[in-house]
């Protein structure tokens, strides 16, 4: 048995403890917006946030994160459902194409504001490398970055 | 519509067998004894926008809910005045939801705001007449591609209407100028001649307006005159609007997919959940052609979860509780795969053998004008030059994957896909049950650029179901989806130009590998007046396949690269060269003036810094672009990218905005890395950490601006792609003198020219 708090919840799951954090939010607990893209923390896909800190699910051994916090995709919306500043500026420039990546890359975003409120474009890119967008919507990402910013 | 002839009819359509045959071999991939004669006749004349007759009877139990009256095709109405566009393409972030739905809304006057969206089921009934019928009249530039994108689906049927294909920038410039726009108008007008027959009135003086009627100071919702006007013969051909009276055509429109984009609940094809599904994954072959000879899972049977193991022959399959269960079963199966010859080739073989070819075969000539040969004889001088590019993986970011469920001889596939009835028609033909027994349900795609047209990951999907008996989500690694893809072809082309006293050209003469999808890739844009481009066949064992703009991959970065070289040959500003051989063709000369312009070419650069151009046309748009490139490091930093471009005119600015940037960072990530190398005969990356993709850190900023013209509306998710490595390279020449005549520019040093 393996002890997960995941948005808030409770849970315990029956699985082998090395399985990455991924499958077990998408299969066991059908979290599906945290996104396979590699398997090898390469793409940045899968990145949920555990204690506030973003991280690669996809090699994360769900034995790692017994007993911490894990906030995914699916967590970030208040109580009342009203989307996160940053969702909303991903809206608002009309950030995803294909949208596969852009859980992880939002996760990545919301890590990098909590930290560094006021992030210039190097500070963008060096945050941001780690999760790949096959669109192309990277001058898409970094202008809604900023414009979160300015409401975080 | 025109009556067609019959006679050309039948003409056309055995160029179209052949062609296929021919393309089939180089690219063939499934079904090849399917391909039977496809016959003229009737079937033809039903490749309309809006179907006559009765349609509720055919189409209303595929689409429509409780109270909803199908009004044509393509639009529905429910009791609460929702109007539902039904949309015969897949959606992958190019927006094509929101595009065709704002052209639907446009002619028929509903209520933008409170409009929804489905996509087509995957039903003969919804494939893109439109696109067909330009497709089988020669009407259009379809490219050629669309033969092996269908596959099993329009040549096995010969039903010649066979196809729901989303690829070659085909969807706004055919399925929305062709069907969209009609159907709305038919749709509006229906709706007016049921309000004309209810309130007794005259149509002249009924408007529409938002999703309601009006009559003077009287208004009712479209939902009130629905039942009566689904009843009624919709207009063939009824009065479209002209481009100046457009109110949401033209407007950036929000896409619609993209709320459930950024909260997580999009559904992609992985996100398909079936009850009692298990879990599969794959490894195939890693040389085309090879099948299992020994296979020892002694060590996989034993671990947790493992629900099956399979021998598939050219593939074998786990079956689990879970992906990472099969995935861990999947790597410690041990299989030796049966020897062929292929075993020994590599990619310098490949591109030897397309240097034999192109000096010992007889070429295949695609465009002629003038007396090439007898010219560059006769030239003052001549010029010469060589390329190559090397294979590509599409790397979607969405794996491959596919949940099937085979039982009692029905399968149901779902699936992300660009080909939802060729996967039915594929699927049906290996399982060997009839293709109405196939029931195909789509999802968004993580990415398709053309890999999702072919329905080989589907069919794994279907084979592994059937095989197990239980209902299969098959997720290929990230390996796998990189070494068992469609690839862009590698490709070399010799190029020889004879000069004027000046250095301008007036005879350019190509020779290269592989025939064009489309055939216009290789054609030159300039005023050049003796031209002779010619093909050479150079079949390789790696599966080839449709990639984000197709052969104007290579052919944009070939032509572009070889009127730069000339330019500086002849001692001329690379961009003055261009305005000098585009003199009749204004059109051209806009948009590369626009991208001059935007860039300030020309002006004081940092050192280090230089700027190259490129232009090309496909997919009927124009699209020059100004790369700023730093070569100061050494390495090539891409600092900026200008991009104008003439699609005619864009439906939704913003979304074709998006286009042109995505199609740039696609380019750009091949110009500078892309590279599939061929080992033993097998593909030699596996991840991203060898496929490099641009990332955040080296992507450039890029503007884009929209020329708007009186032209047929062009394609947008393609044409921003080929200018980028030709305006790259152009421009890595100027700063360094060094020109790249390979592609990717890869770790390629540069130093500064003084």
């Amino acid at each position: 048995m393996v002890k997960l708090i995941v948005n808030g919840q409770n849970h315990e799951i029956n699985i082998n403890p090395d399985t990455p954090l991924l499958w077990v939010l998408r299969e066991k607990l059908g979290l599906i917006g945290t996104k396979f893209g590699c398997g090898s923390s390469l793409c940045g896909a899968c990145t949920i946030h555990i204690d506030g800190k973003p991280i690669r699910s996809c090699v994360t051994p769900v034995s790692n994160i017994e007993g911490k916090s894990v906030t995914t995709i699916e967590g970030l919306a208040d109580a009342e459902g009203s989307l996160h500043p940053v969702q909303e500026a991903w809206i608002e420039h009309q950030v995803p194409q294909c949208g596969y990546c852009q859980s992880g890359q939002i996760m990545s975003a919301i890590a990098l504001l909590e930290r560094n409120p006021n992030p210039s474009d190097d500070d963008i890119d060096t945050s941001m490398r780690g999760n790949i967008c096959r669109c192309g919507m990277y001058g898409r990402i970094k202008a809604a970055i900023k414009s979160a910013a300015k409401k975080v | 519509m025109t009556k067609p002839n019959k006679k050309n009819a039948t003409k056309k359509i055995e160029e179209i067998n052949r062609s296929s045959l021919k393309v089939w071999s180089r690219r063939g991939f499934i079904g090849a004894g399917a391909i039977a004669g496809i016959t003229a006749g009737g079937a033809l004349m039903v490749g309309i926008a809006i179907r006559p007759g009765d349609r509720t009877e055919d189409l209303s139990a595929y689409v429509t809910n409780g109270d909803e009256q199908l009004i044509t095709t393509w639009v529905k109405i429910a009791s609460d005045n929702t109007v539902t566009a039904i949309i015969p393409h897949g959606e992958m972030g190019q927006g094509v939801h929101t595009a065709l739905s704002a052209m639907l809304a446009e002619e028929m006057e509903a209520d933008w705001d409170a409009m929804k969206i489905i996509e087509a089921p995957a039903e003969k009934d919804y494939a893109n007449f439109v696109l067909a019928r330009e497709f089988i009249f020669g009407s259009a530039n379809v490219p050629t591609v669309l033969f092996d994108t269908v596959n099993g689906a329009m040549l096995a049927a010969a039903k010649s209407m066979n196809m729901q294909i989303t690829g070659g920038s085909t969807s706004v410039r055919f399925t929305g100028t062709g069907a969209m726009l009609t159907a709305g108008a038919a749709a509006k007008e229906l709706l007016l001649s049921a309000a004309s027959k209810q309130w007794s009135v005259s149509i002249s003086e009924l408007r529409a307006e938002k999703g309601f009627i009006y009559h003077n100071d009287k208004k009712a919702p479209f939902s009130e005159f629905a039942e009566i006007a689904a009843t009624l013969k919709p207009n063939l051909k009824p009065k479209l609007k002209k481009r100046n009276e457009y109110q949401l055509i033209g407007k950036s429109l929000p896409r619609v997919d993209i709320p459930s984009k950024v909260d997580g609940t999009a559904i992609f094809g992985i996100d398909a959940t079936v009850s009692g599904m298990k879990y599969g994954t794959v490894k195939a072959a890693p040389v085309h052609g090879q099948k299992v000879k020994v296979m020892d899972a002694s060590l996989a049977k034993k671990m947790p979860g493992v629900y099956g193991i399979y021998n598939m022959e050219d593939y074998i399959a786990v079956v689990a509780d879970g992906y990472w269960q099969a995935k861990n079963a999947l790597d410690v199966i041990d299989v030796t795969w049966t020897n062929n010859e292929i075993k020994n080739i590599d990619d310098g073989i490949i591109f030897e053998q397309y240097r034999t070819a192109i000096k010992t075969r007889k070429g295949k000539t695609l465009h002629k004008s003038g007396n090439t040969k007898k010219l560059i004889n006769e030239s003052a001088s001549f010029y010469e030059a060589e390329y190559t590019v090397p294979f590509l993986a599409h790397a979607c970011m969405e794996p491959m994957n596919a949940t099937a469920w085979y039982r009692d001889g029905k399968c149901d596939i779902w699936a992300g896909t660009q080909n939802p009835l060729g996967t039915r028609q594929v699927t049906a033909d290996t399982l060997d049950i009839d293709i109405d027994s196939v029931t195909v349900h789509t999802a968004f795609m993580g990415g398709g650029f053309g890999r999702r047209a072919n329905p080989d990951y589907t069919n794994q999907a279907a084979q592994i179901s059937k095989k197990s008996g239980v209902p299969v989500k098959l997720i290929w690694s990230r390996e796998e989806t990189t070494q068992q893809d469609f690839y862009r072809p590698s490709a070399l082309g010799c190029f020889k130009a004879g000069l004027d006293v000046n250095g301008i050209p007036v005879a350019w003469e190509s020779k290269f590998v592989h025939d064009m999808d489309p055939p216009e890739a290789s054609a030159v844009i300039y005023d050049i007046p003796n031209v002779k481009a010619q093909y050479m066949e150079s079949p390789s064992h790696i599966r080839v396949g449709a990639w984000r703009s197709v052969d104007h991959t290579q052919h944009g970065y070939f032509t572009e690269s070889f009127i730069d070289e000339l330019a500086s040959n002849a001692g001329i500003d690379s961009y003055e060269f261009r305005r000098r051989l585009l003199k009749t063709k204004p059109r051209h000369l806009n948009v590369l003036d626009t991208a001059a312009k935007m860039a300030g070419w020309g002006k004081a650069l940092p050192d280090g810094h230089a700027q190259g151009i490129a232009i090309v046309e496909s997919f009927m748009s124009i699209v020059a672009q100004v790369v700023t490139v730093d070569i100061s490091s050494g390495v090539p930093r891409v600092v900026n990218v200008a991009c104008a471009a003439d699609a005619g005119m864009a439906i939704n600015p913003n979304g074709f905005i998006a286009q042109m940037e995505s199609g740039i960072i696609f380019g750009l990530s091949a110009a500078l890395y892309g590279e599939i190398t061929i080992s033993n005969g097998s593909v030699d990356q596996s991840n991203f950490y060898d496929y490099r993709m641009v990332r955040m850190d080296d992507a450039p900023s890029i503007d884009v601006e929209i020329i708007t013209s009186d032209n047929r509306i062009g394609g947008a998710g393609e044409p921003g792609t080929p200018p980028i490595a030709p305006a790259l390279v152009n421009a890595i020449y100027k700063a360094s003198g060094q020109r790249v005549r390979n592609l990717p520019i890869g770790n390629q040093k540069f130093s500064v020219k003084t």
